[in-house]
């Protein structure tokens, strides 16, 4: 071993724990405004317990998937959806830290830059995870059936919080870029219709036009639906791999344009 | 604003004259920030666009009731603009709340009636951009209007209507809590009661529980007085109904908004 690994594995060391005593605060903020997490949690569970009793009738039209309950169709729905609600908390606490000046104080420590991002983005995979295996556990508590058994559901909880990590990480890019928390909120909408103009609700095959090739191109529906079929037909490698490659893919860019982002951001200082 | 407040406190032209006042001053907010709009129009606007692609088959079910998507969910997302408008009017207090204004305002004579009155006027004006909007977006779709003029003519006060009853329950809480946090919950209760409403489907598709609530929720009375012109003719059996729900809300909303603001005072 060279001289510069040795000294690599105390650093590497160094930065897992910065990595996770800064996941650790980020946790603790969501959990001291337990409140603001509520509205992610409520809202997927209403709209779904009511798109189940008001779409009976339209699980037996030609072209929708065979499913006993529309239940049972709309838990990705509602997972993705409540993971949206605060993927983007990792970039909006970045921009905070920006704004009050705790950031300045962090990067005068002897910190390293990695993890003032991944510190973040690992507190906001803690919460989405937990709001996800929530949401699983309502939705099996009011008879929803998972088909793939306890492989599809760790998968279906796997691809929703690697669909965090990709916000969050576009989430940290804004929030290097702006300084700024509305800037970041403001994608809000963005990702409120990308899940609505996604096969989240509906299948594509029953849509038409303009909105049925937009729906098909949105990468939500390149998750949402094997993590579909995993609920509803059952376990395929294929589809797992389609359910976590997709998001991890994605990820990855947008982590990587954080991270660039942020060490340009902090050369040009 | 001073000065119509001193001129002659406790008379009817003052009381019109101080809730004009009110109103305008959040129209003038308006203009002075466009941005506080874009949330109250861009909601709706992505509500009838989503709703009309991704449900657009719905129309092909047996009994749906139109063969036109857009007729059925403009309505509705007016509607839904139409809570965020009112339920913004209410937030408009909050930030005078917090930032000092309305305790400056409660130290003027006077009675406090046309304060709340002027607030939801503001909601009932603020109510036509989001309907407008969609109207216009539901159009380019392909939004057709049986019911001719008088469709237009319900929508808009369906929508005014429950901005003004979303903004009095708002003030209900506002007053009360005095932050701009609790309008979080009045966006879950709107946000809610729309969705347990025939908002997208009618009330014989439904089944359970929702069925139940659907039918006894004074939104579904809204909806169909509102929707009506876009699905037929405009009828006095279909409109009073909407017109009495809307009209309850107001009385047991506006009753609340008042006790919350008497508190505040005392």
């Amino acid at each position: 071993m060279s001289g510069g690994a040795v000294a690599a594995v105390p650093g590497l060391r160094l930065a897992g724990a910065q990595t996770l005593e800064l996941a650790r605060r980020s946790v603790l903020t969501e959990w001291r405004q337990f409140g603001s997490l509520l509205p992610g949690i409520v809202f997927p569970l209403l709209l779904a317990a009511v798109y189940t009793h008001q779409f009976q009738r339209v699980i037996l039209m030609p072209g929708f998937p065979a499913v006993d309950s529309f239940l049972d169709f709309v838990l990705p729905a509602s997972l993705v959806q409540a993971v949206s609600f605060g993927a983007t908390e990792a970039g909006t606490e970045l921009a905070r830290d920006i704004e009050n000046g705790f950031f300045d104080r962090l990067r005068s420590s002897p910190c390293a830059r990695l993890p003032l991002l991944l510190g973040r983005l690992a507190g906001s995979l803690v919460v989405a995870a937990a709001k996800g295996a929530l949401i699983v556990a309502v939705f099996l508590a009011f008879g929803a059936e998972v088909a793939g058994g306890p492989a599809a559901i760790a998968v279906v909880l796997g691809s929703a919080v690697l669909l965090v990590l990709a916000i969050g990480g576009l989430g940290q890019v804004l929030a290097i870029r702006t300084g700024n928390q509305e800037a970041v909120n403001a994608t809000f909408p963005l990702i409120f219709t990308s899940v609505f103009v996604s096969s989240a609700f509906f299948p594509t095959a029953l849509m038409n036009g303009w909105f049925r090739v937009v729906a098909e191109a949105n990468p939500v529906t390149w998750i949402v639906d094997p993590v579909r079929r995993l609920v509803i037909e059952g376990w395929s490698g294929t589809d797992a791999l389609q359910a976590l490659g997709v998001p991890l893919a994605i990820s990855v860019v947008t982590v990587s344009v954080a991270v660039t982002t942020l060490n340009r951001w902090l050369g040009a200082r | 604003m001073i000065s119509l407040v001193t001129a002659h406190p406790g008379g009817a032209g003052h009381a019109v004259r101080v809730a004009g006042a009110v109103c305008g001053r959040g129209m003038r907010r308006i203009s002075a920030r466009p941005t506080l709009i874009m949330p109250v129009l861009l909601m709706p606007l992505i509500f009838v666009i989503g709703f009309t692609g991704a449900f657009g088959s719905l129309t092909r079910v047996e009994g749906y009731g139109t063969d036109n998507v857009y007729n059925w969910m403009a309505v509705y997302a007016a509607l839904q603009g139409a809570v965020f408008a009112g339920v913004g009017g209410a937030a408009s207090t909050a930030e005078d709340i917090e930032n000092g204004f309305f305790d400056r305002l409660l130290l003027t004579p006077g009675s406090r009636l046309p304060i709340l009155v002027g607030t939801m006027g503001y909601s009932a004006l603020r109510s036509t951009i989001p309907t407008t909007g969609v109207l216009l977006i539901s159009a380019l779709g392909g939004l057709s209007l049986p019911g001719g003029l008088l469709a237009l003519v319900a929508t808009y006060v369906a929508t005014a209507g429950m901005a003004a009853v979303f903004c009095l329950i708002g003030l209900a809480v506002v007053y009360h809590f005095r932050t701009m946090r609790s309008m979080l919950l009045i966006q879950v209760v709107g946000f809610s009661s729309m969705f347990l409403s025939t908002g997208q489907v009618p009330i014989h598709f439904m089944d359970g529980w929702l069925h139940a609530v659907a039918r006894v929720n004074p939104i579904t009375n809204v909806l169909r007085f509102a929707r009506q012109g876009f699905l037929g003719d405009v009828a006095w059996s279909t409109t009073w109904p909407g017109l009495l729900a809307l009209g309850g809300m107001a009385l047991v909303a506006g009753a609340l908004a008042l006790r919350s603001l008497r508190s505040l005072e005392s």
